[in-house]
């Protein structure tokens, strides 16, 4: 089987229904994304699967076939403007405590700002909406709304 | 957890209770701080049996120096000047691995772009200093370690300034440092990472000075996190993502019921599931037996698990179940028992007023964002083990006595952690331990790579170790002025130090302080105290503030209720009660207050303001909220904090751990924070159905501190306490109900 992961193509040897989780910490050892819960309630796993915000935990690797798999450790690096900024106003905001959620939240944060208009920045609402899939346990929810509405104003 | 004790009662209960001396007494050889080979030695160098680091042979250290005491261990300047700085601690999201690294930086005068931390070992050196175990609990680890942490880096100063006036044969009273350079007269320059290699040849210095508080530039900067950076891009590791070559993974079937054993097993069908390379019998904690799946990888691990046929045997175990538990403890609420405080309970009857109020707090899981894992690395004559440990020397002395080793053939490395809020820190080191039998297994079956055990989820949340539940009854007998002229008071919940290591000094004539820390004090009220502690079949654990987490609500919502009751001014209640004797209660009350706008400023329509203040583990913070109910459930609008604990070391951690515990605070209030028990089987095993807070309910905050120079008492927990009954409080005001169990029950 083969998935792009980062741009970058793989051939796996895996059982089909291997959630892409694993085959992206056991197989690839590309721990960024995190294990939390198994069942898509946390939100510790989300990756980006052609851009959408997709919990790796619970989605089997046949479903990555001929998608572009975007994971925690690509989603600021190149051209990609927005998770550049997600990441700038998450250091800044020094949002993280355990961070063990934050990969996740994260790639959630960036998704939503992707999936604005270019220029409008997300209401209030819209954040806590876009957000309420990630648990934090440390609380770290006020500074995440903070450096969510950071990075998007930065990118107006 | 281990208020009020002697010290000293530590270390003596630590070494009777691992019994055999196993007392862990590895200490690091004794060596000046090591200069490193450069920026490729760091993954390898804090140990000179580690390979990498460049070391010098030393001067031995004085002998009235202890571990702890001795740069050695703590401080790593790398010819670039780059200082890494172990922390005697695990950090699990409450900042200490910037705290600690701050005081010692401070007094070794160093180049704060240059510092990073790195965490330790079970080695002695990284012991509390007071308590002389390892422990990150109980809010310790800025109070205990804060004048460790500046001597260590007062020492490693001097050591650098004295290698500097050997260098340049000048006086070493000629010369001074700033920010990680010696400079000297006419000139004279030399960076830290120049200097390392000398400095580290020289004694310890038995002698030196510290810094006159007013010249500190680093503690008490707001500063971020020096893991900010790792923890934004996917790089930090923690535990669960180690990654050793021939490591294989392994899951376990646990029996539904504590304690229960294994009756029998088909391993059939797991046996041909892809990457599975062993299927074991193990024994489990609490003398519980389980099947342990060892795969290439979690996924197929837990595929061979699925696939296991188990029967139980869990006849000879107690089934708790909730529901009978509840009547159970209310029976016990009747009986006589041991009093932990006592007073005159005659004017209860003829009191002008009377409240008589019921309160039950249900089990909590912690539910750390990182499930529990263990990484063991097993050979004949030694073991390594990795984990996010509270107690690197106890897990490591329970894994010695699980494998047959002794304890300096152990070395357990502490690592980053996701969350953990008490629960890394079990009486019995259930995960190390667990980890260490199937460790040993597979090696009775012919695996010889390092075997990560990693708990699913539904293991974490099943697995027991949860904060007791509780039953509080009160007798309140007030006049109309709201002075309480008799407070008759009852505990019901399970010990949670009894039988552990602690529990020979924290229970003492049958009541266990951890289940009463938080009472009455400090409204000097005429109380009588008594406590049942009954025992289950159900493990108990520590939980971020411990006893605080329900006696806090207990105080603070039955104080507001009196307070309100004669028609008085919940604020101005507490500070009557307060009086001269609590200036740290009645400073941090009135910051959060004057910030507020409590009193001054009209609240919007359908909201109210709610109050509670609360010391615990020394610090104390007092909240003021704005709630409001939304579609018959309590929202939870606004929170200002005003804090005491002292020299805030680091006001920004601060900030972070007050937002943090009130959202945990807040978790305990919503509808599903609670693990129940049905026929011995615990009800709940995911995210979905056991509640935490998420952004949805997250409150606006703004967090303020009380300036003060005293010695700094720690934030891990004491912000924890005081949320749910400030929440309650502004729900009664609401709805004119009083909230008398977590979580709250609005019908």
């Amino acid at each position: 089987m083969q998935i792009v992961v980062n741009g970058r193509e793989h051939t796996l040897d895996l059982d089909p229904g291997t959630p892409i989780l694993w085959a992206l910490r056991d197989t690839l050892g590309m721990t960024g994304t995190k294990f939390g819960c198994g069942a898509a309630l946390c939100g510790a796993c989300t990756i980006h699967l052609d851009g959408e915000p997709t919990r790796s935990c619970s989605t089997p690797i046949s479903e990555a076939v001929g998608k572009q798999i975007t994971t925690i450790e690509a989603v600021a690096a190149g051209d990609h403007r927005i998770g550049a900024a997600v990441h700038v106003a998450w250091v800044k905001h020094d949002v993280a405590q355990c961070g063990y959620c934050q990969s996740g939240q994260i790639m959630s944060a960036t998704a939503l700002i992707k999936s604005l208009p270019a220029g409008k920045q997300p209401t209030p609402d819209e954040i806590d909406t876009a957000m309420a899939g990630n648990i934090c346990r440390c609380g770290t929810y006020a500074r995440i709304r903070a450096a969510i509405a950071d990075a998007s104003r930065s990118l107006v | 957890m281990l208020q009020d004790i002697d010290p000293t009662d530590v270390p003596r209960a630590f070494q009777r209770f691992m019994a055999q001396g196993n007392m862990p007494t590895a200490t690091l050889p004794r060596r000046s701080f090591l200069k490193m080979a450069g920026a490729a030695g760091f993954a390898l160098g804090a140990f000179p049996h580690a390979g990498a680091a460049q070391t010098v042979a030393s001067n031995a250290a004085p002998p009235t120096l202890k571990p702890s005491q001795l740069p050695a261990a703590f401080v790593q300047i790398a010819s670039s000047g780059e200082v890494t700085i172990t922390i005697n601690r695990l950090e699990f999201g409450q900042g200490v691995n910037t705290g600690l690294p701050m005081i010692l930086a401070e007094e070794l005068d160093a180049d704060w772009s240059l510092v990073r931390s790195r965490h330790g070992t079970n080695d002695m050196a990284y012991a509390d200093p007071k308590f002389g175990i390892h422990l990150t609990g109980g809010s310790h680890t800025i109070k205990n370690s804060f004048m460790q942490y500046r001597e260590l880096g007062a020492r490693a100063r001097l050591m650098l300034l004295n290698a500097a006036a050997a260098k340049w044969n000048v006086d070493v009273g000629t010369l001074r440092t700033e920010a990680g350079t010696v400079v000297g007269p006419q000139g004279l320059k030399a960076g830290y990472g120049e200097l390392a290699e000398a400095a580290m040849a020289l004694p310890v210095p038995e002698k030196f000075t510290l810094k006159d508080p007013k010249d500190f530039r680093i503690i008490g900067r707001p500063t971020p996190r020096l893991d900010a950076q790792d923890k934004t891009s996917g790089r930090q590791d923690f535990g669960i993502d180690m990654r050793l070559p021939g490591q294989l993974t392994a899951v376990v079937a646990r029996p539904p019921v504590f304690g229960g054993k294994l009756a029998s097993f088909d391993d059939t069908a797991a046996r041909s599931i892809k990457g599975v390379k062993a299927i074991l019998r193990v024994p489990l904690d609490n003398g519980a037996e389980g099947v342990a799946v060892v795969a290439e990888g979690y996924w197929q691990a837990t595929q061979g698990r699925d696939a296991l046929k188990l029967e139980w045997n869990t006849s000879t175990v107690e089934k708790v179940d909730s529901e009978r538990q509840l009547a159970q403890y209310r029976e016990l609420a009747s009986q006589p028992g041991p009093r932990k405080m006592d007073a005159d309970m005659t004017p209860l009857a003829s009191a002008p007023r009377q409240l008589e109020a019921e309160y039950v707090f249900p089990y909590l899981a912690h539910a750390a964002m990182e499930p529990l894992n263990c990484t063991v690395d097993l050979a004949d004559d030694r073991a390594v083990i990795w984990m996010g440990s509270q107690c690197a020397g106890l897990d490591g002395a329970a894994a010695a006595k699980a494998l047959g080793l002794q304890p300096e053939q152990i070395r357990v490395n502490v690592l980053m952690s996701g969350g953990g809020f008490g629960r890394r820190f079990s009486s019995t080191s259930d995960v190390a331990v667990e980890a260490c039998g199937i460790a040993k297994a597979a090696k009775a079956a012919g695996l010889n790579g390092p075997i990560r055990t990693v708990w699913s989820r539904e293991d974490d949340m099943k697995g027991g170790y949860y904060r007791p539940m509780h039953l509080h009854r009160a007798r309140i007998g007030f006049d109309n002025q709201g002075k309480v002229l008799a407070w008759d008071h009852v505990i019901v919940g399970q010990s949670i130090t009894t039988g552990t290591v602690f529990g020979s000094f924290q229970v003492k004539d049958g009541v266990d302080a951890t289940a009463t820390e938080g009472m009455r004090d400090p409204y000097a009220v005429p109380m009588r105290l008594t406590v049942h502690h009954p025992k289950l079949n159900v493990p108990v654990l520590w939980w971020r503030s411990v006893g605080s987490t329900h006696t806090a609500f207990v105080m603070e919502t039955l104080l507001d209720e009196i307070a309100r009751a004669v028609k008085k001014d919940p604020v101005a209640y507490r500070m009557a009660l307060f009086g001269n004797n609590h200036p740290r209660h009645r400073a941090a009350l009135q910051l959060a207050v004057d910030r507020s706008g409590y009193g001054k400023t009209r609240l919007a329509t359908g909201r109210a303001w709610g109050v509670a203040v609360h010391q615990s583990f020394d610090s104390i913070v007092a909240y003021v909220v704005e709630a409001s109910i939304k579609d018959g459930q309590p929202v939870l609008n606004k929170v200002t904090a005003g804090v005491h604990c002292n020299l805030a070391v680091n006001p920004r951690s601060i900030e972070a751990q007050v937002q943090g515990s009130a959202i945990m605070g807040l978790s305990m209030c919503l509808p599903g924070s609670a693990i129940t028990l049905k026929d011995g089987v615990v009800e709940q095993s995911n995210f979905g159905d056991y509640t935490v807070a998420r952004m949805t309910e997250a409150p606006e905050f703004s967090v303020h501190i009380v300036p003060s120079a005293d010695p700094p008492t720690g934030m891990g927990e004491p912000a924890l306490p005081p949320l749910a009954p400030a929440f309650a409080n502004a729900v009664a005001q609401l709805t004119g109900r009083r909230m008398r169990q977590l979580p709250f029950a609005i019908s």
